[in-house]
């Protein structure tokens, strides 16, 4: 699976303005609400399903990287996007890092294939240091797609 | 000194595949032993310390893995990480 298949290029964001866990979980909602992704009056039982996942265990999951994400009925396909924070989040990650690069993942509950899939290029392209660092301090999200992109061109990266 | 490699197989259990929650938890039992503990599926042979690696996988359930570990403690390792699969990471439905 590619970026390009999950990642909702109209929600990117490369500077998010929340500063906790929860806000930057409801900014990056919201962007995939206002790029027609997911439907306005499933935003609030979106954020609490995926605030409930991280009640089980952070999906921060190392290197200053989070996916948070949640199974949820009202899509039919997964989407997700990308978001950066330039000072980074306390997210209660694995490694105790702050967060700055996070993808968001919302999948139907009916294919967790395709959620297995996205985190496994997820995973694989952030081994590579040197993409997670440029990702973290790209410019815009244009700069941030064009990455993406890149990364989904070259396929194996390692 | 040459360790010895012991190994054994491994099912994935879990409906969901082997995602975040229960990778992290393979990689944080595999960073208790000395050991360095990779794990094997058809095509690729990962890191098991690693949480990134271990996503890597994409470990559907029903996938086979071989587990390996080289090292002073490797007969405990294999236990604990194969005794985590046994119980499928504790994971119930929905979570």
């Amino acid at each position: 699976m590619k970026f390009s298949d999950f990642v909702a290029a109209d929600a990117i964001r490369s500077t998010v303005v929340a500063n906790t866990k929860e806000g930057v979980i409801r900014e990056m909602a919201q962007s995939l609400v206002d790029a027609g992704k997911i439907a306005a009056g499933e935003l609030e039982s979106i954020v609490k399903a995926i605030m409930k996942r991280e009640d089980l265990g952070s999906t921060g999951i190392g290197r200053g990287v989070a996916v948070p994400h949640t199974k949820h009925p009202s899509v039919n396909r997964l989407v997700g996007t990308v978001a950066v924070s330039p000072e980074g989040i306390n997210f209660e990650s694995l490694d105790g890092e702050p967060v700055r690069l996070f993808f968001l993942l919302v999948s139907p509950p009916d294919r967790p294939g395709d959620h297995l899939r996205a985190l496994e290029n997820i995973s694989r392209q952030l081994r590579d240091e040197a993409f997670c660092k440029v990702l973290k301090s790209a410019k815009g999200p244009t700069e941030i797609q064009q990455l993406l992109e890149e990364a989904d061109s070259h396929g194996m990266v390692s | 000194m040459s360790a010895e490699t012991l190994s054994r197989e491994v099912v994935v259990g879990i409906q969901q595949g082997l995602h975040a929650r229960p990778a992290d938890l393979l990689a944080r039992e595999a960073r208790r032993w000395q050991s360095r503990i990779e794990l094997v599926a058809e095509s690729q042979r990962v890191d098991g310390k690693s949480i990134l690696d271990v996503l890597m996988l994409a470990a559907e359930a029903g996938t086979r893995l071989v587990v390996e570990a080289t090292g002073p403690d490797a007969q405990q390792a294999l236990e604990a990480i194969g005794h985590l699969f046994e119980r499928n990471f504790n994971e119930h439905e929905n979570a």
